[in-house]
């Protein structure tokens, strides 16, 4: 099977450091008896562009707000760049924020925005005006400083929240879901140019959000959130992956889950039988936490291949295509299996036709065991 | 038949050209708007232009001559006393939407961001004294400032004085103090409208950028809640200009304003023309120094980034 297409990178990637930026040690917020954030620990390090991504009320956006210092933990300590933020106000942190609804000031224009923070400085008025004019080139504002901020359009008011936060070159720039109020197209683009700018200022980005395809785009880490606990934290092809469980799975694309049974543990791998794909041995993911004799495998439905004619596959599974579903550039197949109790979901690219198989037909699915991950129940 | 058709054609017409008339948008704006309209001329614009009109007029005793004459502004610019009148008069409005503006503002903004859960008890509480009536209020300061009044009292009391003063009552401080007093809430709810609509979000991103609490209350807050400051200095200015009960009660000799000039005008002295040759100067410069006040705070505004 050949390997799955990579995310092109625009930019060839920065040398990853190893230090430490930000060090989350058993940081737990309660609002009453409800707890925002649950005991997490999380290290980022320097230069890395790190993603906390999580449906609504996860807890990232207050892990966001506690490491710019608007929010306290009633438990726990932060660190960034070394140094405790215990008792630091927001003001005197070492981190910018490009907040979700872009907070530009609207009785000032996008310079007199940009130089907001810049004037507690005292820098030299050339000084001042170079670096603004440098911070507005970097999000190619160029020309625009004398805009008021009620002139303009989303993205650019997108733009002018990141030059008011990077030119204060900040050691870690926070970025509070800053795609969510763009329309789909712009996002898009702006995942790259973020991706861009990151790479090209080397500083330490944490972004919130909660659309995976935007975290996987864009990061070299992401840590998934759900109920206040980091359940997993990797490089986006492992969190897509190898999924630690069926939440994470769940929650970042399509995943077939298929029960099995454990028959053999040991250090790296694990065997299991399973109705519909027979005996498997695969990984044992890092994670794993055995819970009774069962465990679930997933397989992500783009790894499952539909086989033409005669053609014929190490492994197969044989079924009947029950629902069809028609993308523009891909189908979705439903197809049930012989003893599997509920139907897999496959898509399927439409260069071969894979639209045009009539629902009813028998087909045959080709896969790879290595595309096939445990998690535990 | 023929020539009935041909008679009916140009009726038909103005027909349709009346009714295009009456659909059109600028004539049902005005059917819309004509209750209040009329309202606004027969009890706003007509009583302004039978002032005006008199002010060019002449009173004879009883009877008033209706040859045009300047006459009477003569006399109101520059005559001494009407002069000192309505100098006192915008020095007294002035101090006092400066006063009332500057109480007014923490007490709507510790509502505004701090009420929590409960603004509109507070802002229920603030409205609590409008409910006596308003000689009731001015009285009760003859009460505090009088000679054998509560501050005097208090103040020999603490052995601070040893004979009652009576610097307190009977003065324009007197006045001043009692109209702050009295529009305090009026400039309380405009100010507390404007900071409520300050996004929260603006004073933290001050604050991510370096900001402390008051740097960004002088950067974000305050020319951002401008608005409500004007608003709240207008409505506190432009009636205490006009204001003759409390000069006329907690005034005495020196806190004499130009509204109780007008009225001896229009009563005792039944010189109707004079009055309202003295209420126009002063709508006159009461608009000038509202729109004085306008353009200062919003250079102020600009100012303050």
């Amino acid at each position: 099977m050949p390997d799955q297409p990579r995310i092109e990178r625009p930019h060839p990637e920065r040398p990853q450091s190893e230090k430490p930026m930000i060090e989350i040690r058993d940081v737990t917020r309660s609002y009453g008896a409800f707890k925002a954030l649950d005991d997490a620990s999380l290290t980022i390090r320097e230069g890395e562009f790190f993603s906390l991504l999580g449906p609504s009320g996860c807890g990232k956006t207050t892990l966001l707000r506690m490491i710019a210092g608007f929010d306290n933990p009633t438990s726990g300590s932060i660190s960034v760049g070394g140094q405790s933020m215990e008792g630091i106000p927001a003001n005197r942190r070492p981190t910018n924020m490009v907040f979700q609804s872009y907070a530009i000031f609207p009785h000032l224009n996008v310079e007199q925005n940009v130089a907001y923070g810049l004037k507690r400085l005292k820098l030299q008025g050339a000084e001042e005006k170079r670096r603004v004019e440098e911070a507005l080139a970097q999000v190619s504002l160029n020309g625009l400083g004398k805009r008021r901020a009620t002139e303009l359009s989303g993205g650019q008011r997108q733009r002018v929240a990141l030059a008011r936060a990077l030119v204060m070159r900040p050691k870690v720039l926070l970025l509070d879901e800053p795609l969510s109020a763009l329309d789909k197209k712009l996002r898009e683009q702006m995942q790259v140019e973020l991706r861009r700018l990151q790479q090209a200022v080397g500083i330490t980005f944490v972004l919130v959000t909660h659309d995976q395809y935007e975290a996987l785009a864009m990061s070299d880490r992401i840590a998934v959130m759900f109920g206040g606990r980091i359940a997993q934290v990797a490089s986006p092809k492992e969190i897509y992956q190898r999924p630690v469980n069926r939440q994470v799975a769940d929650f970042l694309g399509g995943m077939n889950f298929v029960k099995a049974e454990i028959v053999e543990e040991n250090g790296a791998s694990l065997v299991v039988d399973t109705l519909g794909f027979g005996r498997v041995r695969t990984d044992k993911p890092k994670a794993f936490v055995r819970n009774g004799g069962g465990a679930t495998l997933g397989i992500r439905p783009e790894r499952l291949r539909v086989l033409w004619d005669n053609a014929t596959a190490k492994f197969e599974v044989a079924g009947k295509v029950v629902e069809r579903h028609y993308f523009g550039e891909i189908t979705h197949l439903i197809v049930e299996i012989p003893g599997l109790e509920k139907p897999l979901s496959v898509t399927e690219t439409n260069d071969f036709g894979a639209d045009d198989i009539p629902v009813g037909t028998s087909i045959r699915l080709a896969y790879d065991p290595e595309a096939l991950v445990a998690m535990a129940d | 038949m023929t020539a009935a058709a041909e008679g009916s054609a140009p009726l038909r017409m103005t027909r349709a050209r009346r009714n295009a008339l009456l659909q059109s948008e600028p004539v049902q704006g005005f059917a819309l708007i004509s209750p209040t309209f009329l309202y606004a001329l027969i009890l706003l614009v007509l009583p302004i232009l039978v002032v005006i009109a008199h002010s060019f007029w002449t009173q004879h005793y009883l009877t008033i001559d209706r040859t045009f004459t300047l006459e009477n502004y003569r006399i109101a610019l520059t005559e001494p006393i009407y002069r000192d009148l309505l100098w006192r008069s915008l020095y007294i409005s002035l101090t006092v939407s400066l006063f009332t503006v500057i109480l007014a503002y923490p007490i709507a903004y510790f509502i505004s961001f701090h009420g929590g859960r409960h603004k509109s008890l507070w802002l229920f509480l603030i409205t609590i004294p409008f409910w006596t009536s308003y000689l009731l209020r001015v009285m009760s300061w003859k009460v505090i400032l009088g000679y054998n009044g509560v501050l005097n009292s208090g103040l020999m009391g603490l052995g601070l004085i040893d004979e009652p003063s009576t610097a307190l009552l009977y003065n324009s401080s007197a006045v001043i103090i009692t109209l702050t007093h009295a529009w305090a809430a009026f400039a309380i709810l405009p100010i507390f409208v404007s900071l409520e609509k300050v996004d929260r979000t603006l004073v933290e991103a001050a604050t991510d950028l370096g900001d402390g609490p008051l740097r960004s209350f002088l950067r974000v807050t305050l020319p951002l809640s401008a608005p409500g400051i004007i608003s709240a200095a207008l409505i506190v200015m432009i009636p205490t200009v006009g204001d003759y009960v409390t000069p006329k009660l907690v005034g005495g000799k020196d806190g004499v304003m130009i509204a109780n000039a007008i009225q001896a005008q229009f009563g005792k002295a039944a010189n109707w023309p004079l009055g309202a040759a003295l209420s126009v100067t002063t709508m006159v410069i009461v608009s000038l120094m509202a729109g004085a006040t306008v353009l200062i705070i919003r250079t102020l505004q600009r100012m303050a980034r």
